[in-house]
């Protein structure tokens, strides 16, 4: 974390180290993945070891590649983009130092309590209350100094990645406060105040946003700015992006309840999660169009470009996740797909094919800026372009076997005789799983291996960066 | 007037949001600022790649 390539204007100490930690997190949280999707194939792994258990280690999986790797992402990216759009320097820069240190504190917090098993068992919101009071700090400084950079900025329009950035911190401030209100009774266990029913309610509406706003209304700002930055061209309607922008955060909160078809919950509320899902395709595809055709005029360097490559494909992702959503939040292929292995392919659809893919196309196109050379300027562009099938054929290998185990789970769990007894016991179902299993291992470690080569090229991009600036202090 | 008129005229609200938006956002005298805008990306010290470019643009 060399000093001697600060930007006379700009912030870019806290940028480089958010988008540094973004790589380490992704590889710790990936890898994280692959270890417990091989114990689900060889249940052995898991050493008969409590804190090596899959119940503990998901957890942890979910919360480093969401929060420590999508979130060291989305701190790098929009305090880059924030200044870059704005001409201005931070905020403060005192706040960017905190929340830099105060986020990698809630990362090391979380590694060390979720293997104990201290949690509060709420999906994407394991974290027991003290560390929920660190988030929470940590997030309004960051709001603070966002929205403050957004009020002293030289440009007079705000540029719409950052109305993006804008709607995700505050949603999810106020998600995150709502589904987290608790009554402690000791340092490390908590009572959620909200009962039963409702509180299923409000951990879904929280949970269905965090996928909302935390990845995908960040990362659509990430996206409106790198792949036209990247493609050389503005992007293709900065009109639909407005309409984009207001139809997706109006929709997106009211979709939640689709986690919840078929439950406790009261029908309606079912039914109108169901109706808001499904309209919610309009603004997701609206988004997408609009990057995809950015590329309109410059498809030819796609060939050239594995940076570009890495954004489109997430592009992509992005559109096919989004059809499928809608589609899984009908209440009849809900009532086969509920509780799968097909909703953990959709989620990695969206999560390594558009959130990873977009966020390590951004950090290609950033970490050499940050260490004084041109955009996209890395080590070796070769090591990209493997990087970037390496994980595309990881996604695909995840997603396709996931398809096949969830609607064959689905099919086997509904299976009834004539006589109406079932047709297969669970188990039968869990052993028919099995190379559904070996295969989502395998695509999930070609995936890591990309992030282990995108580790040692920024690596080596670093080290490159710091010889030359090393050489032309000499000189002076 | 019951919590139902409420939710009808929350739904009316809505539509109107939403037109107004694309009213604003689509408005002919307004196109050329959206257009500048869009450029936002490409300020200070960065030239526009030309789409002769055929290499990666910075």
């Amino acid at each position: 974390m060399s000093t001697s390539f600060d930007h006379p204007e700009y912030n870019y100490k806290v940028v480089r180290q958010f988008a540094i930690m973004t790589v380490v997190w992704g590889v710790v949280g990936m890898a994280m993945g692959v270890f417990i999707a091989a114990q689900l194939a060889w249940p052995q792994l898991n050493f008969d070891t409590p804190w090596l258990s899959f119940g503990r280690l998901r957890p942890l999986h979910t919360n480093a590649v969401i929060f420590a790797f999508g979130g060291c992402a989305l701190f790098a990216t929009s305090y880059y983009i924030v200044q870059r759009t704005g001409r201005t320097r931070l905020f403060s820069d005192t706040l960017a130092s905190f929340t830099f240190w105060g986020w990698q504190a809630v990362i090391v917090g979380a590694a060390i309590t979720l293997p104990l098993g201290i949690t509060s068992a709420k999906e994407y919101a394991e974290l027991e209350w003290p560390l929920d009071i660190l988030v929470t700090l940590v997030w309004v400084a960051y709001v603070v100094n966002f929205l403050g950079t957004v009020a002293i900025r030289k440009e007079s329009h705000i540029y719409v990645a950052n109305w993006f950035f804008a709607a995700f911190m505050i949603m999810i401030a106020i998600l995150y406060v709502g589904n987290n209100l608790v009554v402690p009774v000791s340092l490390t266990k908590a009572y959620s105040i909200w009962p039963g029913t409702i509180d299923a309610m409000i951990q879904w509406w929280w949970g269905h946003n965090a996928v909302g706003f935390f990845l995908t209304a960040g990362f659509l700002g990430m996206m409106y700015y790198f792949v036209p930055k990247q493609a050389g061209r503005p992007v293709y309607s900065y009109r639909l992006s407005i309409v984009h922008f207001w139809a997706l955060i109006s929709i997106y909160v009211w979709a939640g309840a689709h986690h919840l078809h078929y439950s406790a919950l009261p029908d309606w509320a079912q039914t109108s999660g169901m109706i808001m899902s499904l309209i919610l395709l309009a603004p997701s595809w609206g988004g997408m169009i609009n990057g995809m055709m950015t590329l309109s005029g410059a498809w030819h360097k796609l060939r050239t470009d594995p940076i570009l490559r890495f954004l489109v494909v997430s592009l992509s992702f992005y559109g096919m996740s989004t059809f499928e959503g809608p589609m899984m939040s009908i209440k009849t292929v809900n009532a086969l797909s509920h509780n799968t292995d097909w909703t953990i392919g959709h989620v990695h659809s969206g999560a390594l094919g558009w959130v990873a893919m977009v966020s390590i196309g951004a950090l290609y196109h950033l970490i050499p800026i940050m260490y004084g050379r041109k955009a996209g300027q890395m080590y070796s562009i070769g090591l990209i372009n493997l990087h970037f099938w390496l994980a595309t054929i990881g996604t695909v290998l995840y997603i396709a076997s996931m398809w096949v185990n969830g609607i064959m789970q689905g099919l086997m769990w509904r299976a009834v005789n004539e006589d109406g007894t079932l047709t297969y016991s669970f188990v039968e179902s869990v052993e028919a799983s099995h190379w559904g299993y070996v295969v989502r291992a395998i695509g999930g470690a070609l995936f890591l291996t990309g992030m282990l080569i995108m580790l040692f090229n920024v690596y080596m991009t670093t080290r490159e960066a710091n010889k030359q600036a090393g050489m032309v202090a000499a000189q002076a | 007037m019951d919590i139902n008129d409420v939710r009808g005229l929350g739904s009316v609200f809505a539509l109107i949001a939403f037109t107004g938006i694309i009213w604003w956002a689509y408005g002919s005298s307004r196109r050329k600022r959206f257009e500048d805008d869009a450029k936002i990306p490409f300020g200070e010290n960065e030239e526009m790649p030309t789409d002769s470019d055929n290499k990666r643009s910075n």
